[in-house]
């Protein structure tokens, strides 16, 4: 069984998408996956796909990346309220603008989902949910009964997903395991200027989470620079969320600083 | 020659469960301590059409619920925190499922609070306080509330800042539209001046049934869905395509129809995974606002 590493939302941070990539080759990654919303919030988006091409990683569609290619008026990412989509929709206006056609049908190739058996255990690879692409599945919003329901109409004992930018994994009680391997475009709103994402070992379904250091004033200055919101820029900085933050679960919105 | 076709008369289209992702319990019946004028539900000191929910008749619908899959729980009244047995029935259900509770906050002191608060810290899951507010100051509130609404609601929305909620405000959308924006901005500040760090506001449309139909006239004839407005509809944004709600009468298909026999779809929910006929003036108003009454 090859160690693999997979990711999620670059959300156009070519610095995070570097660093990260390179992390995982160092460590002698097998195979890497993307999970998806190549753009969206950070400076480069065309810088995503050339990227990914260079060191082979496997993508499956975000909504952002489903949006995008379909030329939809919005990103899909499935917010309520009116201030996380009115920062959403900036973000989206900033990506469509930028978006060649060659990053459009690059994106519109993109499957929904990937399906592999690694030692033994038939993993689903998604964006959202296996059933919804915009589905957040936050730790502390999702049931076992619901994750153990999901797992189970999608036929996986390993879904691995993305969708709310925040890393976390559990162990179902019937046996079957669920990765959200974050967003590495963002920070996890813990203070720390890092892109996380999941590292499966040679012999582990279990996920490591590795926090990959990268140049987050860089980015922060090239986001001023291209005009997008300072909070944005203020997110990278701090490793703290400042926007779209209403759509928070409790215990999450509790443990960051806004 | 042959009888012309009979012209069909309204034909009414029918919503699909998709999944049983969230269930509402009635948990206080139709009991409240104030009796607001705008209530789709007519709850009151004296309304015992649904009866408030014991922890032994809650418990079997929440194992049931696990049993399908459930992701969330939602528990309404009437005003819960009359209900004795709230924390036993919150305790069995976070030990399942994320859980909100809605209230009108105005029995909650700081020992309420932070019993809550001690609930939500033993689960994994988050326990959500969502609190219902219709004005910025108490002759607006007040008027659609209660007297000494206004002022019991804040107190018991601070000692929830107190006790580290951030609880979800939910306004009843009393004003027309187009103002939406300004007003959510206003009681941003006014929840952040009474000391709530991190204000969240919901705004839900109002539903003309109930008390709130003799106030404002109810639903027209013309107010009802055809198959022609779920052309093309996505039926995910009905509430009631993922979600179901039991009350001491049974199983019902949303919270707002608790008042209409047709809309109680069995004993269990097993019994309520069916279809439903969107033949209500409410139905017209999810449909046409998108609205959903989760967080």
């Amino acid at each position: 069984m090859e160690p693999i590493a997979v990711f999620g939302g670059p959300y156009g941070n070519h610095l995070a998408l570097r660093a990260v990539l390179e992390d995982a080759v160092g460590r002698g990654a097998g195979a890497i996956y993307c999970l998806g919303d190549l753009g969206g919030f950070g400076p480069r988006p065309g810088a995503m796909a050339p990227l990914l091409e260079e060191f082979e990683v496997i993508a499956v569609a975000g909504n952002y990346d489903r949006a995008l290619a379909q030329r939809r008026p919005d990103c899909g990412c499935g917010y309520t309220h009116p201030k996380d989509n009115e920062y959403a929709r900036i973000a989206y206006a900033y990506t469509d603008a930028r978006a060649s056609e060659r990053d459009r049908g690059w994106m519109g190739r993109l499957p929904e989902s990937l399906r592999l058996l690694r030692g033994g255990r038939r993993y689903l690879l998604c964006h959202g949910s296996p059933r919804q692409t915009n589905e957040f599945l936050w730790e502390s919003a999702s049931s076992d009964a619901f994750l153990e329901r999901l797992a189970r109409d999608a036929g996986a004992d390993q879904i691995l997903c993305t969708h709310t930018g925040l890393h976390w994994q559990r162990e179902l009680p019937h046996g079957a395991r669920i990765v959200n391997v974050g967003a590495i475009g963002r920070p996890a709103n813990d203070g720390l200027r890092a892109a996380w994402y999941a590292w499966f070992a040679a012999d582990r379904h279990d996920a490591q989470f590795v926090p990959v250091p990268y140049d987050a004033e860089a980015v922060a200055a090239e986001m001023d620079g291209e005009g997008l919101p300072p909070a944005f820029g203020d997110t990278i900085r701090t490793g703290w969320w400042t926007t779209c933050l209403e759509i928070l679960p409790a215990k999450e919105r509790a443990r960051g600083r806004w | 020659m042959s009888a012309p076709a009979a012209i069909p008369i309204a034909v009414v289209p029918t919503v699909p469960l998709l999944a049983l992702d969230t269930v509402w319990f009635q948990v206080a019946g139709t009991l409240c301590n104030l009796t607001c004028s705008h209530c789709f539900i007519t709850c009151g000191p004296t309304n015992r059409r649904h009866a408030m929910m014991s922890r032994a008749e809650t418990r079997p619908y929440l194992d049931e619920a696990r049993a399908l899959g459930v992701r969330d729980f939602y528990f309404t009244g009437g005003e819960p925190f009359l209900n004795r047995e709230l924390h036993s029935i919150l305790e069995d259900a976070l030990a399942m499922a994320p859980s909100t509770v809605l209230t009108n906050a105005t029995l909650i002191d700081a020992a309420e609070a932070s019993r809550l608060r001690a609930l939500e810290q033993e689960s994994r899951y988050s326990l959500e306080v969502r609190v219902s507010l219709d004005g910025l100051d108490p002759a607006s509130n007040d008027a659609l509330r209660g007297e000494g609404s206004f002022a019991g609601a804040l107190t018991g929305l601070r000692e929830l800042s107190r006790a580290g909620f951030d609880p979800i405000v939910t306004v009843a959308q009393t004003w027309s539209d187009g103002d939406d924006a300004a007003l959510r901005a206003r009681f941003h500040d006014t929840l952040r001046d009474v000391g709530l760090a991190r204000p969240r506001v919901k705004v839900l449309p109002m539903f003309r049934v109930g008390r709130e139909a003799n106030r404002s006239g109810g639903y027209g004839s013309r107010e009802r869905l055809t198959p022609e407005h779920l052309l093309g509809f996505d039926m995910q944004k009905l509430q009631c395509s993922t979600s179901r709600m039991v009350t001491s009468r049974g199983v019902y298909v949303c919270p707002i129809l608790i008042d209409s026999e047709d809309a109680r779809l069995g004993p269990t929910l097993r019994a309520s995974l069916r279809s439903f006929p969107l033949a209500h003036g409410a139905c017209h108003t999810c449909w046409a606002t998108g609205a959903t009454c989760r967080n």
